[in-house]
């Protein structure tokens, strides 16, 4: 998992029907002192987030697990909310 | 499996199905000298480790299951797997 920070949405009107109903969100990856970590991505959220939120993210097959069907076209998609990070230690 | 040091904790009440009451560390990556390397991620702890340790991570989901012992939570890909005594070359 990654932390991210929702910059955005992404609406679509058409698209795969496993799509239907889901929020979109356009996250911006961080590192632990949030500062900018890569490109920003497309996630789904399934956790209701709100703009400027801090999230974490997970990738690849488990990451489409998050919608309950089966075969689901989806490689990124919000694992939590975050209410606090504590760091000790950093580069 | 990469080796990283735990430097942080995560709180989170909101959380996806699978991810409920786990513990969530952040884990920078270390290469073997123990410099750190690359971005942090975070991980689910299934060791009972603690800021400060150096561990061993897993980032595939099968195997991440079967560390945290919870086939239905099929949305977990990485956890902390094993903390580290020693690393020699």
């Amino acid at each position: 998992m990654k932390f991210g920070k929702i910059i955005g949405r992404v609406v679509s009107t058409q698209k795969v029907e496993s799509f239907e109903g889901l929020k979109l969100a356009l996250i911006q990856p961080l590192d632990e002192k949030l500062n900018l970590a890569g490109d920003a991505i497309v996630a789904v959220d399934t956790l209701q987030s709100d703009i400027g939120q801090i999230i974490y993210y997970e990738t690849s097959k488990e990451a489409s697990r998050i919608i309950e069907k089966e075969m689901n076209p989806c490689d990124a998609a919000i694992m939590g909310i975050v209410d606090n990070i504590n760091i000790t230690e950093s580069k | 499996m990469r080796l990283g040091k735990v430097i942080g904790t995560v709180v989170s009440s909101t959380k996806a199905k699978g991810y409920e009451s786990r513990k969530i560390l952040v884990v920078q990556p270390i290469d073997p000298d123990g410099k750190f390397v690359s971005t942090s991620f975070l991980a689910i702890d299934a060791v009972q480790a603690g800021v400060g340790d150096i561990v061993l991570t897993i980032e595939e989901g099968n195997s991440a299951r079967q560390v945290i012992n919870d086939a239905d939570a099929l949305t977990v890909k990485t956890v902390v797997a094993a903390i580290v005594d020693e690393v020699s070359k």
